[in-house]
């Protein structure tokens, strides 16, 4: 019962107080306007180069933007307490440390889930793109399942982050090499095949070609193996983030460089 | 030379010299200013690259040189006030017997200096890593263009940091208009291929022009027209912020707001 508290309800504290983003004035321009500014860019790059057409690049772009608020509000969700100078005060808690980081991550990945979707109606509105209304419950879980795996990315950073000063530099140099990497923009048959194969190893690229086989009328059956990948990605990186803040943790206490700025 | 008129010069490049070593040696502004529109032209140029179209290559290899002049400055000028507030010297500046348009007006070009740094290694990039070869006929016009583009894009930022003052999150709307501003720009796609609608607004952007210019002298037309309304379109931006700039100020002062606590 007390993990599950701390899951449900410290996650959300803690969303609320640490990830500013929130208020308005930052939200829309940053997680409204901006994912929308993004793929009409690229969908104007597409139509100028010949290169795809307009869906291949709201699916793409929507689900890149994705990574924004899984990235920066789970790094904000771990640094900011540091600034905060709650994170000795959380740390030396009894509490189990799975629940209370995983349950920093869940209103994260809703964050990001709900960009992508705002990112992909609108982008197809504007663009005049046309989804199936039959495919778009299973790119609902598609885009929760790169969220999802986004936020694993975000935890990595978010540990890195108890060492490195700058997490928002951090953060905007794994957003770019995801842009890149990932078959965002360019699908990964066409990109160099050291950066394909790159690409293969980080989040998001199995659920853009996911995504987009969904949105092209695909069935859920046949992208699973894709969605697998993602959801497997995501999971390893999560571990990876766990353990790397419970190493963080343990060198931040011998070094006494837990609160250092 | 005029005693007056050497004060002034001193104190521009004063302000100006110190405001790039700030900028430089800043992991978000200096590096990630460069960084950030270097990668978006490498994803852009991934998107060029799989039509195959040298010509096309090259058309989009010169505007995405410009794109980080644009980032430098929308992104950096929109805080200025505010970082200026943060630190506790907005005040200092306001009250100085130096007019605050004079201080301002060396900060934003500190701003699109490094943007210009940006201009010349993306270039190099797209030679090195996609063999972009940039045929210039007349290099002087060229430079002429680039300049233009600088210059006037400073003056937009400084339009910029005086009409989001009272703008709490400033950093959020500049970061928000990165992606529109390299659209509406033409600096990857070529304006006519915009909805007819955005054109007027395309219009009147100065770097709009300014990458006109530099096409033209690349291609060894004349560029003097596209150079002519791209520095009247400046001098618009710099009156503007100038007037807009003594009022806000003074209403500030007036009402106590200038701290906004």
């Amino acid at each position: 019962m007390t993990n599950t508290r701390i899951f449900f309800v410290g996650g959300l504290m803690s969303f609320r107080a640490q990830f500013n983003w929130l208020n308005p004035w930052i939200l829309v321009p940053s997680l409204l306007v901006s994912p929308v500014a993004q793929i009409l860019l690229f969908a104007y790059v597409g139509r100028a180069a010949g290169v795809g057409d307009d869906r291949f690049f709201v699916v793409g772009n929507a689900l890149n933007y994705a990574a924004i608020p899984c990235m920066f509000a789970m790094t904000f969700a771990i640094s900011g307490e540091r600034w905060g100078q709650t994170l000795g005060l959380v740390l030396v808690t009894p509490a189990r440390r799975l629940p209370l980081f995983l349950g920093r991550a869940l209103p994260v990945i809703v964050t990001g889930w709900g960009v992508a979707i705002f990112g992909l109606v609108v982008g197809s509105l504007l663009l005049g793109v046309q989804i199936e209304v039959g495919a778009w419950p299973a790119l609902v879980l598609a885009v929760a399942i790169t969220s999802f795996s986004c936020t694993g990315i975000g935890l990595v950073m978010g540990a890195a982050c108890l060492r490195i000063r700058d997490g928002a530099t951090v953060g905007n140099i794994v957003f770019l090499a995801l842009l890149v990497f990932c078959g965002t923009n360019v699908a990964l048959d066409d990109l160099p095949a050291w950066m394909a194969a790159v690409g293969e190893w980080l989040p998001l690229t199995h659920g853009i070609e996911a995504a987009r086989g969904l949105a092209g009328g695909a069935t859920l059956a046949s992208v699973s193996d894709s969605l697998l990948r993602e959801l497997l990605t995501g999971l390893a990186y999560g571990v990876l983030g766990l353990a790397t803040l419970g190493w963080m943790e343990r060198d931040s206490r011998r070094r006494a460089t837990l609160e250092r700025m | 030379m005029n005693h007056r008129v050497r004060a002034r010069v001193r104190q521009l490049w004063l302000c100006y010299r110190l405001q790039l070593k700030i900028l430089l040696i800043s992991p978000f502004e200096g590096f990630l200013g460069i960084l950030f529109p270097l990668m978006f032209a490498t994803a852009t140029l991934l998107v060029y690259r799989v039509a195959g179209d040298p010509d096309a290559m090259a058309y989009a290899g010169l505007g995405a040189a410009v794109m980080g002049v644009w980032t430098s400055v929308t992104v950096s000028a929109s805080t200025l006030l505010n970082r200026e507030r943060w630190a506790g010297t907005l005040e200092l500046l306001v009250a100085a017997p130096t007019p605050f348009a004079m201080v301002l007006i060396p900060i934003t070009t500190a701003m699109a200096t490094v943007g210009l740094v940006s201009v010349v290694l993306t270039l190099v990039w797209n030679r090195v890593v996609f063999d972009v070869h940039l045929a210039v006929e007349s290099w002087p016009l060229f430079g002429l263009g680039v300049l233009a583009a600088t210059v006037t894009i400073a003056m937009f930022g400084f339009l910029l940091s005086v009409v989001a003052v009272r703008y709490r999150t400033a950093w959020a709307l500049g970061a928000s208009l990165e992606y529109p501003g390299w659209l509406l720009c033409g600096f990857v796609v070529p304006i006519a291929l915009l909805p007819v609608v955005l054109r007027p607004v395309s219009y009147a952007l100065a770097p709009t022009w300014a990458v006109e210019a530099m096409r033209s002298a690349a291609a060894g037309d004349s560029p003097w027209a596209e150079l002519g309304i791209c520095l009247a379109l400046g001098l618009g931006y710099a009156a503007v912020a100038a007037y807009l700039g003594v009022r806000l100020v003074e209403s500030a002062r007036r009402n106590a707001t200038l701290a906004l606590t």
